[in-house]
């Protein structure tokens, strides 16, 4: 890490969003991880895709719990409110976040440590309630702040740089988020930039719980040649089987696609997802078969990326619950509290 | 056994049945009526953590001077339940009535000569009246209630209008329920000597009085208290917190024309979930809340930390049960005192509420969200089995229309807007507690909350000074928030005294009959009820000046003694323990035989 302060010098070449403010306005304190750390190149493509989704800052709300990933809510968008929580437990607060002000864009990031093991009950259940919120995992198959042990993402077979060998099979949280009833599952990699901003600003529009699995190795413990988790590893074995773009509710869709190449979402915010297919035989809008094909190149030891399953049509924690537009905690009191008149039909039932 | 002349309005009826087999709801009927013929009276359900087949007990005591703590005596056994027959028969107090089902012949050796055995063929009749299995079943319940009406002369017309009320959505149900009661009643007018000396006589006792239990008036707490989001994991014996929020939600919170929730209510996937929400929730501004039992709190823990030292409001409502572990859910104690107190690791200190009855449940839940919010910190609200699940008399609610919650130090868009520069964790006012700010109200409000070390301009910090300095400021406010928690009640005895009694929660009715009875004996005790934790200036007052103090408590190791001799400047030898963690109801007796005996031995008195 660097112990220089970061000056915050806004030149006049930077280009403004609909809101007027910079993407200097949506960077967060200076980074605490290691050089190359492929956390800082996801906080850079969070920062972009806030900017060009023209979030104000402080309408969202960063969540996160306990690890390098987590520590990462630290370095983008200082003008949000944070929440850095315990570990595995990102998911419950920001489910409470969530229940409170249902107008916030909630932003999760969390680990392979924190969501796989301590807290994939959380996970799980985060899931199956389609919490609206985007859900960043920093996957690195590595327990970073603790020195280098294998996390349950690890692939079976990989070495830890001291030597021991991963005997265990990996947990995948992209085909595990599909079975669970996911409606937006998602994987990108840290070292492609182009790809991860479209897939997080997807995310973010996405109404209901959004998974962004990204592949983002560990420089220190991690990065060796025996590592599945590396950067080379990761980029030898990208396989990108459906590419997103992301079009802005008033924007029209420029680009031109062949017949049958393309299949076009579209997003509750008004915008729309245009999903190319990279692999002719996929089908993102199936459950079954987006898991079969996610499960059968994994178990080649292809890493399978891009937005891999979306279903915008399922109602989210709010829907399900018929909560009141108005966002509860800013509800009068006066309309909460039933007052004496209710307390009289309280009495007659106890009498 | 108590005099004979001493049983109009004061007795024990308890009703010995097997869970599943629909007593509740006839037992339930039972005490209404007496309820409502103007004498006090109380309910307690002694049931196992069973759905059906097990054995299971009702005790209902009228008491027309009002005591309504478990009295400890059975004067009428009502014993439907062959499987414990023997052990209710044994349990039956010198003097008192048996009612049995007489359908079957009964073992010899089960039987006693000081009591008097009322036989009644109740299945027999029921097969005979009714053709529907179900019916037959639950209708001998009805029938020994149509007994008992003979034989303490229940008013019939207060049963009649019950049943009504009861089956005003079934009303197809009304008419056998009423035959049922009628067959019991003539019965029992036909073979035995009607009324009983164990009777009741209408007094004028209960008017503006309601029957309600303890968690059913927490979770209406919830809703006057205006929390919107409530996330908790099932339970005993919480559960029906929830519950009642939940119904009265239903009732007062949704939109008639679009079925609009001004409300939330999420079962989670465990407890620490449960916590995290509540947490997220009032980070966001609502008022959020959690009901649990022990187990529960154990696993909040680390959250609980968090609230602590990020200093996020949350309200948890502990209906204590037996432990340790899992313990005996079913059953009451008051086990969780110090687990609450410091519930977390590390320097840690809770706010505590000990309600000790239903209408102090109703009032405690509102004041901890005030409590919670303005100390910005986790508030516990310890009740007990007892006081949660089981039927008391209790005031009418009625509602101060002028109350408005107290949602503490809370910058608004304007303030922000106006501020030089906000810092989460800056105390200006010398009073512990800094300003917060919500998410999504003002640019300027921002700020990052972390449970790592902070200073108090809320940065991250490893310097030691700076960690200390919060550390240290969170306990300006817990001084703040000794003048904030509710007062101790004080009950002075009729004369000045040096000895003292404290006590807490559920244990509060019992105390105060035992009082009354001690004083019958020339002994006279000053207690004082503690409603809080922090202790109170009136705490170290009272300990101050009593030389000797009791201390009744449910839990074997001491619990609130413990807190005491922590917390204020009682010395050991001044407090003397007085426990009782069997997993019953404290019974009077309890706390006046270990006085006594403690004074025999040549204590001061």
């Amino acid at each position: 890490m660097s112990y220089i302060a970061k000056p915050k010098i806004i030149h006049g070449g930077l280009s403004r969003n609909e809101l007027g403010l910079t993407i200097r306005d949506y960077e967060g304190g200076l980074s605490t991880l290691c050089a190359g750390c492929g956390h800082d190149s996801v906080t850079a493509a969070l920062v972009q895709a806030f900017f060009e989704l023209n979030v104000p800052p402080h309408m969202a709300a960063k969540i996160s719990g306990i690890g390098c990933s987590s520590k990462t809510t630290a370095y983008f968008l200082s003008g949000s409110h944070g929440f850095n929580s315990v570990h595995g437990r990102m998911p419950s607060v920001a489910t409470g976040a969530h229940a409170a002000h249902g107008g916030l864009s909630v932003i999760g990031i969390s680990g392979d440590g924190d969501s796989l093991s301590i807290g994939l009950g959380q996970f799980g259940h985060a899931v199956r309630r389609n919490l609206d919120m985007c859900y960043v995992i920093e996957n690195n198959g590595v327990y970073g702040l603790t020195k280098g042990q294998f996390s349950a993402s690890a692939d079976k077979g990989s070495k830890l740089k001291k030597g021991d060998i991963n005997e265990l099979p990996p947990l995948d949280p992209v085909q595990m988020a599909i079975v669970q009833g996911g409606t937006f599952v998602a994987r990108g990699f840290s070292g492609d930039k182009e790809q991860l901003v479209p897939l997080l600003k997807a995310a973010i529009a996405h109404k209901g719980f959004a998974l962004v699995d990204v592949i983002s190795p560990c420089v220190t413990f991690n990065d060796h040649t025996e590592s599945t988790k590396s950067y080379a590893h990761t980029r030898e074995y990208y396989h990108q089987a459906v590419h997103v773009d992301y079009v802005e509710p008033r924007e029209e869709i420029k680009q031109k696609y062949k017949a049958g190449e393309a299949v076009k979402v579209d997003m509750h915010d008004g915008g729309s997802v245009v999903l190319r297919k990279v692999s002719k035989d996929y089908d993102p809008t199936d459950r079954v078969s987006a898991l079969q094909y996610v499960n059968t190149r994994s178990s080649k030891g292809e890493i399978v990326t891009g937005l891999l399953f979306i279903d915008e049509d399922e109602p989210d924690l709010h829907t399900i619950n018929r909560t009141s537009k108005v966002p509860l905690r800013d509800l009068p009191y006066e309309r909460l509290c039933p007052g004496q008149k209710g307390m009289d039909k309280v009495n007659a039932r106890y009498r | 056994m108590q005099d004979k002349e001493n049983r109009l309005n004061n007795f024990v009826i308890r009703l010995a049945n097997v869970n599943g087999t629909g007593s509740a709801s006839a037992n339930n009927l039972l005490m209404k009526s007496i309820f409502r013929m103007g004498i006090p009276v109380t309910g307690k359900n002694y049931f196992p953590s069973n759905i059906q087949g097990l054995p299971t007990w009702y005790e209902i005591r009228v008491s027309g001077d009002g005591y309504l703590a478990r009295a400890g005596r059975t004067d009428i056994m009502v014993a439907m339940n062959a499987q414990t027959y023997g052990q209710d028969l044994k349990q039956l107090d010198s003097g008192g009535y048996l009612i049995y089902d007489s359908s079957w012949p009964r073992e010899k050796q089960f039987t006693r000569e000081d009591i008097t055995v009322l036989g009644v063929p109740l299945a027999k009749m029921c097969n005979e009246a009714f053709s529907n299995p179900r019916a037959r079943i639950l209708m001998k319940n009805m029938v020994y209630v149509g007994v008992l009406s003979a034989l303490l002369e229940i008013d019939e017309k207060v049963i009649h209008s019950l049943i009504e009320e009861m089956f005003a959505k079934k009303e197809k149900l009304i008419p056998a329920n009423k035959q049922a009661i009628a067959m019991g009643k003539e019965y029992a007018l036909e073979h035995f000597n009607c009324p009983l000396d164990t009777k009741l006589k209408a007094l004028d006792k209960t008017k503006n009085h309601i029957l309600i239990d303890g968690n059913t008036a927490s979770g209406l707490g919830c809703v006057y208290a205006g929390a919107t989001v409530a996330a908790w994991y099932p339970i005993t014996p919480s559960t029906t917190v929830m519950d009642s929020f939940k119904s009265f939600c239903k009732q007062f919170r949704e939109n008639p024309e679009n079925g609009e929730r001004d409300y939330c209510i999420i079962q989670a996937e465990d407890e620490l979930a449960a916590i995290g929400m509540v947490l997220g929730a009032s980070w966001n501004g609502a008022r959020a809340f959690t009901s649990t039992s022990g187990p529960g709190v154990s696993l909040m823990g680390e959250f609980l930390g968090l609230g602590y030292f990020a200093e996020i409001p949350a309200v948890l409502i502990d209906v204590q049960r037996v432990g340790p572990s899992t313990g005996m859910p079913t059953r009451t104690q008051q086990s969780d005192i110090m687990p609450a107190a410091f519930a977390s690791h590390g320097d840690t200190k809770h706010v505590v509420l000990f309600p000790a009855n239903p209408k102090e449940c109703f009032e405690m839940a509102i004041n901890s969200f005030d409590l919670a919010e303005r100390l910005q910190t986790p508030v516990i609200v310890l009740q007990d089995l007892d006081i949660g699940m089981n039927d008391w008399m209790v005031e009418e609610f009625h509602w101060d229309g002028a109350y408005k919650p107290d949602r503490g130090k809370v910058l608004s868009e304007k303030e922000l807007e106006e501020a030089a520069a906000f810092y989460r964790y800056l105390d200006v006012d010398g009073d512990g507690i800094a300003a917060r700010s919500y998410p999504g109200v003002h640019k300027k409000g921002a700020y990052f909350l972390r449970g790592s070390g902070h200073n108090k301009f809320g940065g991250y910090t490893e310097n030691s000074d700076e960690y200390q300095e919060v550390l240290d400021r969170l306990l300006v406010k817990w001084e703040t928030a000794k003048t904030l928690v509710p007062k101790p009640v004080l009950t002075k005895a009729k004369k000045k005294t040096k000895i003292g009694l404290i006590s807490s929660g559920g244990c509060d009715y019992a105390v105060l009959e035992a009082m009354d009875r001690l004083a019958a004996q020339n002994i006279f005790i000053d207690y004082l009820r503690v409603k809080a934790f922090p202790f109170t200036q009136e705490v170290e007052e009272f300990i101050e000046s009593h030389d000797q103090i009791y201390v009744v408590e449910q839990n074997r190791d001491a619990q609130l003694k413990s807190l005491l001799t922590l917390e204020t400047k009682a010395t050991k030898d001044q407090l003397i323990s007085i426990l009782d963690y069997a997993g019953m109801p404290l019974a009077a007796r309890v706390v006046v035989s270990a006085i006594d005996e403690h004074l025999a031995k040549g204590a001061v008195a």
